[in-house]
Protein backbone atom coordinates (compact mmCIF):
# COMPACT_ATOMS: atom_id res chain seq x y z
CA UNK A 1 0.00 0.00 0.00
CA UNK A 2 1.38 3.35 -0.99
CA UNK A 3 1.31 6.10 1.59
CA UNK A 4 -1.04 8.91 0.63
CA UNK A 5 0.75 12.03 -0.51
CA UNK A 6 -0.98 14.10 2.16
CA UNK A 7 -3.12 13.46 5.20
CA UNK A 8 -4.20 17.10 5.50
CA UNK A 9 -6.51 18.85 5.93
CA UNK A 10 -7.29 17.98 9.53
CA UNK A 11 -10.98 18.34 10.30
CA UNK A 12 -12.72 18.73 13.65
CA UNK A 13 -16.44 18.16 13.60
CA UNK A 14 -18.23 19.48 16.69
CA UNK A 15 -15.50 18.11 18.98
CA UNK A 16 -15.95 18.17 22.75
CA UNK A 17 -13.86 16.77 25.54
CA UNK A 18 -15.52 16.52 28.93
CA UNK A 19 -13.60 15.52 32.05
CA UNK A 20 -14.81 15.72 35.61
CA UNK A 21 -18.14 17.14 34.46
CA UNK A 22 -16.44 20.12 32.81
CA UNK A 23 -16.18 20.71 29.08
CA UNK A 24 -12.49 21.41 28.59
CA UNK A 25 -13.03 21.53 24.85
CA UNK A 26 -16.52 22.60 23.90
CA UNK A 27 -18.07 21.91 20.48
CA UNK A 28 -15.21 22.97 18.23
CA UNK A 29 -15.54 22.63 14.48
CA UNK A 30 -12.75 23.76 12.20
CA UNK A 31 -10.40 22.65 9.51
CA UNK A 32 -6.63 22.96 9.48
CA UNK A 33 -5.15 22.91 6.02
CA UNK A 34 -1.65 22.52 4.65
CA UNK A 35 0.56 25.54 4.27
CA UNK A 36 1.06 28.25 6.84
CA UNK A 37 1.76 27.93 10.54
CA UNK A 38 -1.37 27.54 12.63
CA UNK A 39 -1.06 28.94 16.13
CA UNK A 40 -3.59 28.19 18.85
CA UNK A 41 -3.58 31.02 21.38
CA UNK A 42 -5.53 31.73 24.51
CA UNK A 43 -5.14 32.15 28.24
CA UNK A 44 -4.03 29.30 30.50
CA UNK A 45 -6.85 26.82 30.98
CA UNK A 46 -8.55 27.71 27.71
CA UNK A 47 -8.19 24.09 26.54
CA UNK A 48 -5.36 24.57 24.03
CA UNK A 49 -3.28 21.60 25.13
CA UNK A 50 -6.28 19.28 25.26
CA UNK A 51 -7.34 20.39 21.79
CA UNK A 52 -3.87 19.61 20.51
CA UNK A 53 -3.91 16.15 22.12
CA UNK A 54 -7.27 15.50 20.48
CA UNK A 55 -5.83 16.50 17.11
CA UNK A 56 -2.76 14.29 17.60
CA UNK A 57 -4.87 11.34 18.75
CA UNK A 58 -3.51 11.12 22.31
CA UNK A 59 -7.03 11.80 23.59
CA UNK A 60 -10.32 10.67 22.15
CA UNK A 61 -13.13 13.25 22.00
CA UNK A 62 -16.11 12.54 24.24
CA UNK A 63 -18.30 13.92 21.46
CA UNK A 64 -17.72 14.83 17.83
CA UNK A 65 -15.08 13.57 15.47
CA UNK A 66 -11.47 14.33 14.59
CA UNK A 67 -10.36 13.10 11.20
CA UNK A 68 -7.89 13.65 8.41
CA UNK A 69 -9.39 14.21 5.01
CA UNK A 70 -6.34 12.86 3.17
CA UNK A 71 -6.14 9.47 4.86
CA UNK A 72 -7.38 7.33 7.70
CA UNK A 73 -6.29 4.43 9.87
CA UNK A 74 -2.76 3.66 10.91
CA UNK A 75 -1.16 5.62 8.10
CA UNK A 76 -2.24 8.83 9.80
CA UNK A 77 -0.27 8.49 13.01
CA UNK A 78 3.07 7.96 11.30
CA UNK A 79 2.72 11.24 9.44
CA UNK A 80 2.53 13.39 12.56
CA UNK A 81 4.83 14.14 15.46
CA UNK A 82 4.52 16.16 18.62
CA UNK A 83 6.81 18.23 20.83
CA UNK A 84 5.63 18.65 24.42
CA UNK A 85 6.04 21.54 26.81
CA UNK A 86 8.40 19.49 28.95
CA UNK A 87 10.49 17.18 26.78
CA UNK A 88 10.65 13.56 27.93
CA UNK A 89 14.11 12.21 27.30
CA UNK A 90 15.06 8.57 27.61
CA UNK A 91 18.04 7.57 29.77
CA UNK A 92 20.41 7.23 26.87
CA UNK A 93 22.50 9.49 24.66
CA UNK A 94 21.05 12.35 22.65
CA UNK A 95 21.72 10.43 19.44
CA UNK A 96 20.16 7.23 20.81
CA UNK A 97 17.01 9.16 21.71
CA UNK A 98 16.49 10.00 18.05
CA UNK A 99 17.49 6.52 16.91
CA UNK A 100 14.88 5.12 19.28
CA UNK A 101 12.13 7.12 17.59
CA UNK A 102 13.36 6.04 14.15
CA UNK A 103 13.43 2.39 15.25
CA UNK A 104 9.75 2.64 16.22
CA UNK A 105 9.05 3.74 12.65
CA UNK A 106 10.94 0.71 11.34
CA UNK A 107 13.81 2.68 9.88
CA UNK A 108 16.62 0.21 9.16
CA UNK A 109 19.49 0.05 11.64
CA UNK A 110 22.03 1.37 9.17
CA UNK A 111 19.89 4.35 8.24
CA UNK A 112 19.07 5.32 11.82
CA UNK A 113 22.47 6.63 12.87
CA UNK A 114 22.83 8.70 9.73
CA UNK A 115 19.37 10.23 9.92
CA UNK A 116 19.73 10.88 13.65
CA UNK A 117 23.08 12.63 13.17
CA UNK A 118 21.50 14.65 10.44
CA UNK A 119 18.60 15.74 12.66
CA UNK A 120 20.97 16.69 15.49
CA UNK A 121 23.02 18.80 13.14
CA UNK A 122 19.95 20.66 11.94
CA UNK A 123 19.18 21.90 15.46
CA UNK A 124 22.83 22.63 16.22
CA UNK A 125 23.37 19.76 18.66
CA UNK A 126 25.78 17.62 16.64
CA UNK A 127 28.55 18.21 19.18
CA UNK A 128 26.38 16.77 21.99
CA UNK A 129 25.35 13.56 20.25
CA UNK A 130 27.08 11.25 22.76
CA UNK A 131 25.95 13.13 25.86
CA UNK A 132 23.24 11.52 27.99
CA UNK A 133 20.05 13.32 27.02
CA UNK A 134 18.84 13.82 30.58
CA UNK A 135 21.84 15.88 31.64
CA UNK A 136 21.40 18.41 28.83
CA UNK A 137 20.00 21.84 29.70
CA UNK A 138 16.28 22.54 29.31
CA UNK A 139 16.81 24.40 26.06
CA UNK A 140 19.07 21.70 24.65
CA UNK A 141 16.56 19.02 25.62
CA UNK A 142 13.78 20.88 23.85
CA UNK A 143 15.91 21.27 20.73
CA UNK A 144 16.65 17.56 20.94
CA UNK A 145 12.92 16.86 21.22
CA UNK A 146 12.42 18.96 18.12
CA UNK A 147 15.19 17.09 16.31
CA UNK A 148 13.61 13.78 17.35
CA UNK A 149 10.26 14.87 15.95
CA UNK A 150 11.85 16.30 12.80
CA UNK A 151 13.82 13.11 12.15
CA UNK A 152 10.51 11.31 11.66
CA UNK A 153 9.85 13.58 8.65
CA UNK A 154 6.28 14.27 9.74
CA UNK A 155 3.83 16.01 7.48
CA UNK A 156 2.37 17.74 10.51
CA UNK A 157 4.28 18.76 13.62
CA UNK A 158 2.32 19.63 16.76
CA UNK A 159 4.04 21.75 19.39
CA UNK A 160 2.46 22.30 22.79
CA UNK A 161 3.88 25.43 24.44
CA UNK A 162 7.38 24.39 23.36
CA UNK A 163 9.11 27.41 24.89
CA UNK A 164 6.98 27.96 28.00
CA UNK A 165 9.60 26.64 30.42
CA UNK A 166 12.63 28.15 28.69
CA UNK A 167 14.56 31.39 29.08
CA UNK A 168 14.30 33.93 26.23
CA UNK A 169 17.58 32.92 24.58
CA UNK A 170 16.68 29.24 24.48
CA UNK A 171 13.15 30.14 23.38
CA UNK A 172 14.55 32.10 20.45
CA UNK A 173 16.64 29.11 19.35
CA UNK A 174 13.54 26.92 19.44
CA UNK A 175 11.61 29.49 17.39
CA UNK A 176 14.38 29.50 14.80
CA UNK A 177 14.35 25.73 14.66
CA UNK A 178 10.56 25.72 14.25
CA UNK A 179 10.89 28.15 11.37
CA UNK A 180 13.43 25.80 9.78
CA UNK A 181 11.11 22.81 10.20
CA UNK A 182 8.36 24.80 8.53
CA UNK A 183 10.67 25.87 5.72
CA UNK A 184 11.43 22.19 5.08
CA UNK A 185 7.77 21.69 4.19
CA UNK A 186 6.23 20.51 7.46
CA UNK A 187 2.88 21.87 8.57
CA UNK A 188 3.23 23.54 12.00
CA UNK A 189 0.41 23.50 14.54
CA UNK A 190 1.44 25.08 17.80
CA UNK A 191 -0.11 26.30 21.03
CA UNK A 192 1.23 29.26 22.95
CA UNK A 193 -0.02 31.72 25.48
CA UNK A 194 2.75 34.07 24.41
CA UNK A 195 1.26 36.52 21.92
CA UNK A 196 4.64 37.91 20.93
CA UNK A 197 5.58 34.44 19.81
CA UNK A 198 2.24 33.97 18.04
CA UNK A 199 2.93 37.18 16.19
CA UNK A 200 6.46 36.18 15.21
CA UNK A 201 5.55 32.68 14.04
CA UNK A 202 1.88 32.69 13.16
CA UNK A 203 0.15 32.76 9.81
CA UNK A 204 -3.22 31.48 10.96
CA UNK A 205 -4.50 32.17 14.48
CA UNK A 206 -7.05 30.15 16.43
CA UNK A 207 -8.10 31.93 19.60
CA UNK A 208 -9.55 29.71 22.33
CA UNK A 209 -11.53 30.93 25.29
CA UNK A 210 -13.08 28.68 27.94
CA UNK A 211 -12.94 25.61 25.73
CA UNK A 212 -14.50 27.28 22.72
CA UNK A 213 -12.99 28.44 19.48
CA UNK A 214 -13.78 32.11 19.95
CA UNK A 215 -12.10 33.55 16.89
CA UNK A 216 -10.11 32.43 13.91
CA UNK A 217 -8.32 34.78 11.57
CA UNK A 218 -5.15 35.27 9.54
CA UNK A 219 -2.45 36.57 11.89
CA UNK A 220 -2.34 40.02 10.38
CA UNK A 221 -6.04 40.58 10.86
CA UNK A 222 -6.16 38.93 14.30
CA UNK A 223 -3.68 41.39 15.74
CA UNK A 224 -4.84 44.53 13.99
CA UNK A 225 -8.59 44.09 13.62
CA UNK A 226 -9.65 41.74 16.38
CA UNK A 227 -13.24 40.70 15.95
CA UNK A 228 -14.29 39.42 19.39
CA UNK A 229 -14.17 41.20 22.74
CA UNK A 230 -12.57 38.13 24.42
CA UNK A 231 -9.69 38.16 21.98
CA UNK A 232 -9.35 41.91 22.23
CA UNK A 233 -9.18 41.68 26.02
CA UNK A 234 -6.61 38.90 25.81
CA UNK A 235 -4.43 40.88 23.40
CA UNK A 236 -4.76 43.97 25.56
CA UNK A 237 -3.74 42.02 28.68
CA UNK A 238 -0.83 40.26 27.02
CA UNK A 239 0.48 43.10 24.89
CA UNK A 240 -0.44 46.24 26.82
CA UNK A 241 1.98 48.38 24.80
CA UNK A 242 0.20 47.90 21.47
CA UNK B 1 30.24 -8.89 79.04
CA UNK B 2 33.43 -10.96 78.94
CA UNK B 3 31.60 -13.89 77.33
CA UNK B 4 30.35 -11.54 74.67
CA UNK B 5 33.85 -10.19 74.15
CA UNK B 6 35.26 -13.71 73.99
CA UNK B 7 32.58 -14.77 71.59
CA UNK B 8 33.42 -11.89 69.27
CA UNK B 9 37.12 -12.70 69.50
CA UNK B 10 36.57 -16.33 68.61
CA UNK B 11 34.12 -15.37 65.91
CA UNK B 12 36.64 -13.14 64.17
CA UNK B 13 39.21 -15.92 64.60
CA UNK B 14 36.88 -18.35 62.85
CA UNK B 15 36.20 -15.98 60.03
CA UNK B 16 39.89 -15.20 59.60
CA UNK B 17 40.94 -18.87 59.71
CA UNK B 18 38.77 -19.68 56.71
CA UNK B 19 37.18 -22.69 58.42
CA UNK B 20 35.98 -25.06 55.62
CA UNK B 21 32.65 -25.80 57.32
CA UNK B 22 32.00 -22.12 57.63
CA UNK B 23 32.92 -21.48 54.01
CA UNK B 24 30.65 -24.32 52.92
CA UNK B 25 27.71 -22.83 54.78
CA UNK B 26 28.35 -19.34 53.39
CA UNK B 27 28.73 -20.66 49.85
CA UNK B 28 25.50 -22.65 50.04
CA UNK B 29 23.65 -19.63 51.43
CA UNK B 30 24.83 -17.46 48.58
CA UNK B 31 24.10 -20.08 45.97
CA UNK B 32 20.53 -20.55 47.15
CA UNK B 33 19.68 -16.90 47.72
CA UNK B 34 21.31 -15.64 44.51
CA UNK B 35 19.54 -18.32 42.48
CA UNK B 36 16.23 -17.31 44.05
CA UNK B 37 17.00 -13.64 43.30
CA UNK B 38 17.84 -14.48 39.69
CA UNK B 39 14.60 -16.43 39.19
CA UNK B 40 12.48 -13.79 40.93
CA UNK B 41 14.10 -11.06 38.86
CA UNK B 42 13.49 -12.90 35.59
CA UNK B 43 9.82 -13.30 36.49
CA UNK B 44 9.28 -10.24 38.68
CA UNK B 45 10.56 -7.46 36.43
CA UNK B 46 8.47 -8.38 33.38
CA UNK B 47 5.50 -9.01 35.69
CA UNK B 48 5.96 -5.62 37.34
CA UNK B 49 6.24 -3.92 33.95
CA UNK B 50 3.16 -5.71 32.62
CA UNK B 51 1.05 -4.66 35.60
CA UNK B 52 2.42 -1.10 35.45
CA UNK B 53 1.64 -0.57 31.77
CA UNK B 54 -1.19 -3.02 31.22
CA UNK B 55 -4.90 -2.36 31.39
CA UNK B 56 -7.01 -5.33 32.38
CA UNK B 57 -9.88 -6.05 34.74
CA UNK B 58 -8.79 -6.70 38.31
CA UNK B 59 -5.58 -4.73 37.93
CA UNK B 60 -6.06 -2.71 41.11
CA UNK B 61 -6.93 -5.80 43.10
CA UNK B 62 -3.81 -7.48 41.79
CA UNK B 63 -1.69 -4.51 42.86
CA UNK B 64 -3.12 -4.60 46.38
CA UNK B 65 -2.54 -8.35 46.64
CA UNK B 66 0.99 -8.04 45.31
CA UNK B 67 1.79 -5.28 47.80
CA UNK B 68 0.32 -7.34 50.64
CA UNK B 69 2.38 -10.36 49.61
CA UNK B 70 5.55 -8.36 50.25
CA UNK B 71 4.85 -9.01 53.92
CA UNK B 72 4.47 -12.76 53.45
CA UNK B 73 5.78 -14.51 56.59
CA UNK B 74 8.65 -16.86 55.64
CA UNK B 75 7.40 -19.67 57.89
CA UNK B 76 4.06 -19.64 56.12
CA UNK B 77 5.75 -19.86 52.74
CA UNK B 78 7.91 -22.65 54.12
CA UNK B 79 4.87 -24.50 55.38
CA UNK B 80 3.00 -24.20 52.07
CA UNK B 81 5.99 -25.31 50.02
CA UNK B 82 6.49 -28.15 52.50
CA UNK B 83 2.91 -29.32 52.01
CA UNK B 84 3.30 -29.24 48.24
CA UNK B 85 6.63 -31.06 48.22
CA UNK B 86 5.99 -33.58 50.98
CA UNK B 87 5.53 -37.17 49.83
CA UNK B 88 1.72 -36.92 49.97
CA UNK B 89 1.68 -33.48 48.37
CA UNK B 90 0.89 -32.67 44.73
CA UNK B 91 4.57 -32.19 43.90
CA UNK B 92 5.78 -35.00 46.14
CA UNK B 93 6.99 -37.06 43.17
CA UNK B 94 9.70 -34.52 42.49
CA UNK B 95 11.42 -35.71 45.66
CA UNK B 96 13.11 -32.38 46.28
CA UNK B 97 11.99 -31.77 49.85
CA UNK B 98 15.03 -31.20 52.11
CA UNK B 99 17.24 -30.29 49.16
CA UNK B 100 18.64 -26.89 48.09
CA UNK B 101 16.17 -26.92 45.19
CA UNK B 102 13.26 -26.78 47.63
CA UNK B 103 14.95 -23.89 49.44
CA UNK B 104 15.38 -21.99 46.17
CA UNK B 105 11.73 -22.56 45.39
CA UNK B 106 10.58 -21.30 48.79
CA UNK B 107 12.78 -18.20 48.65
CA UNK B 108 11.68 -17.44 45.09
CA UNK B 109 8.04 -17.49 46.19
CA UNK B 110 8.95 -15.31 49.15
CA UNK B 111 10.77 -12.56 47.23
CA UNK B 112 8.98 -12.61 43.88
CA UNK B 113 6.21 -10.32 45.23
CA UNK B 114 8.82 -7.93 46.63
CA UNK B 115 10.65 -7.57 43.33
CA UNK B 116 7.45 -7.47 41.28
CA UNK B 117 5.68 -4.94 43.52
CA UNK B 118 8.65 -2.58 43.86
CA UNK B 119 9.43 -2.69 40.14
CA UNK B 120 5.74 -2.17 39.34
CA UNK B 121 5.79 1.01 41.40
CA UNK B 122 9.01 2.33 39.82
CA UNK B 123 7.88 1.54 36.28
CA UNK B 124 4.41 2.99 36.79
CA UNK B 125 5.89 6.26 38.09
CA UNK B 126 8.01 6.47 34.95
CA UNK B 127 5.02 5.51 32.77
CA UNK B 128 3.12 8.54 34.05
CA UNK B 129 5.97 10.74 32.86
CA UNK B 130 6.68 8.93 29.58
CA UNK B 131 3.24 7.82 28.44
CA UNK B 132 2.26 10.63 26.09
CA UNK B 133 5.71 10.91 24.57
CA UNK B 134 5.99 7.18 23.91
CA UNK B 135 2.49 6.97 22.47
CA UNK B 136 3.21 9.99 20.30
CA UNK B 137 6.30 8.25 18.95
CA UNK B 138 4.14 5.27 18.08
CA UNK B 139 5.23 2.82 20.78
CA UNK B 140 2.75 0.07 21.61
CA UNK B 141 2.33 -1.19 25.16
CA UNK B 142 4.86 -3.98 24.74
CA UNK B 143 7.62 -1.79 23.42
CA UNK B 144 6.73 0.88 25.99
CA UNK B 145 7.11 -1.72 28.76
CA UNK B 146 10.53 -2.75 27.46
CA UNK B 147 11.61 0.87 27.15
CA UNK B 148 10.51 1.58 30.72
CA UNK B 149 12.31 -1.49 32.06
CA UNK B 150 15.53 -0.15 30.61
CA UNK B 151 14.92 3.47 31.59
CA UNK B 152 14.13 2.65 35.23
CA UNK B 153 17.10 0.30 35.52
CA UNK B 154 18.63 2.22 38.43
CA UNK B 155 15.45 2.01 40.49
CA UNK B 156 15.04 -1.65 39.62
CA UNK B 157 18.44 -2.39 41.15
CA UNK B 158 16.96 -1.30 44.48
CA UNK B 159 13.99 -3.62 44.00
CA UNK B 160 16.28 -6.57 43.30
CA UNK B 161 18.45 -5.70 46.30
CA UNK B 162 15.42 -5.64 48.57
CA UNK B 163 14.64 -9.14 47.34
CA UNK B 164 18.17 -10.32 48.01
CA UNK B 165 18.14 -8.83 51.49
CA UNK B 166 14.95 -10.67 52.31
CA UNK B 167 16.21 -13.97 50.88
CA UNK B 168 19.57 -13.85 52.64
CA UNK B 169 18.08 -12.88 55.98
CA UNK B 170 15.06 -15.18 56.26
CA UNK B 171 15.29 -18.36 58.31
CA UNK B 172 11.75 -19.73 58.55
CA UNK B 173 11.23 -20.93 54.99
CA UNK B 174 14.61 -22.56 54.44
CA UNK B 175 14.44 -24.18 57.86
CA UNK B 176 11.14 -25.89 57.11
CA UNK B 177 11.77 -27.01 53.51
CA UNK B 178 15.52 -27.54 53.84
CA UNK B 179 15.58 -29.23 57.21
CA UNK B 180 18.94 -27.70 58.22
CA UNK B 181 20.88 -30.85 57.31
CA UNK B 182 24.59 -30.45 58.02
CA UNK B 183 26.56 -30.18 54.81
CA UNK B 184 23.46 -30.43 52.61
CA UNK B 185 20.91 -27.78 53.43
CA UNK B 186 22.49 -25.87 56.30
CA UNK B 187 22.74 -22.18 55.46
CA UNK B 188 23.90 -19.17 57.45
CA UNK B 189 20.59 -18.28 59.05
CA UNK B 190 19.62 -21.84 60.01
CA UNK B 191 23.13 -22.44 61.33
CA UNK B 192 22.92 -19.30 63.46
CA UNK B 193 19.61 -20.44 64.91
CA UNK B 194 20.98 -23.92 65.64
CA UNK B 195 24.34 -22.86 67.09
CA UNK B 196 22.67 -20.28 69.30
CA UNK B 197 20.30 -22.87 70.73
CA UNK B 198 23.28 -25.22 71.29
CA UNK B 199 25.17 -22.42 72.99
CA UNK B 200 27.99 -22.25 70.41
CA UNK B 201 27.94 -18.49 70.31
CA UNK B 202 31.26 -17.91 68.48
CA UNK B 203 30.17 -19.85 65.41
CA UNK B 204 26.73 -18.21 65.47
CA UNK B 205 28.29 -14.79 65.84
CA UNK B 206 30.90 -15.45 63.17
CA UNK B 207 28.17 -16.38 60.73
CA UNK B 208 26.17 -13.35 61.75
CA UNK B 209 29.14 -11.10 61.08
CA UNK B 210 29.68 -12.63 57.64
CA UNK B 211 25.99 -12.32 56.81
CA UNK B 212 25.93 -8.67 57.76
CA UNK B 213 29.17 -7.95 55.92
CA UNK B 214 27.89 -9.63 52.75
CA UNK B 215 24.62 -7.75 52.71
CA UNK B 216 26.37 -4.49 53.53
CA UNK B 217 29.03 -4.93 50.83
CA UNK B 218 26.50 -5.81 48.17
CA UNK B 219 24.28 -2.87 49.05
CA UNK B 220 27.20 -0.46 49.16
CA UNK B 221 28.44 -1.63 45.78
CA UNK B 222 24.98 -1.34 44.28
CA UNK B 223 24.42 2.07 45.79
CA UNK B 224 27.72 3.47 44.53
CA UNK B 225 27.16 2.04 41.05
CA UNK B 226 23.68 3.51 40.97
CA UNK B 227 24.92 6.91 42.15
CA UNK B 228 27.67 7.02 39.56
CA UNK B 229 25.37 5.86 36.79
CA UNK B 230 22.68 8.32 37.75
CA UNK B 231 25.14 11.20 37.76
CA UNK B 232 26.26 10.11 34.34
CA UNK B 233 22.84 9.49 32.76
CA UNK B 234 20.62 11.84 34.75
Amino acid sequence: MRAPSTILPLALDNVSFVAGGRAIVDSISCEIAAGGRTIIVGPNGAGKSVLMRLCHGLLQPTAGRVFWRGASGNAVHRRQAMVFQRPVMLRRSALANIEYALALQNVSRGERARQAQDALARVGLAHLSDRPARVLSGGEQQRLALARAWALRPEVLFLDEPTASLDPGAAREIENAIAAVHASGTKIVMTTHNLGQARRLGDDILFMHQGRLAERAPAERFFTATATTEAAAFIKGELPWT
Amino acid sequence: MSTLGQAFQQAFGLVASGDPDLIGIVALSLRISLTAVLLSTLIGLPLGAAIAVGRFPGRKTLIVILNALMGLPPVVVGLLVYLFLSRAGPLGDLGILFTPAAMVLAQTILILPIIAALSRQAIEDAWVEYQEQLRSLGAGRLSAALTLLWDTRFSLVTAVLAGFGRAAAEVGAVMIVGGNIDGVTRVMTTAIALETSKGDLPLALGLGIILLALVLTLNAAAYLTKEAAQRRYG
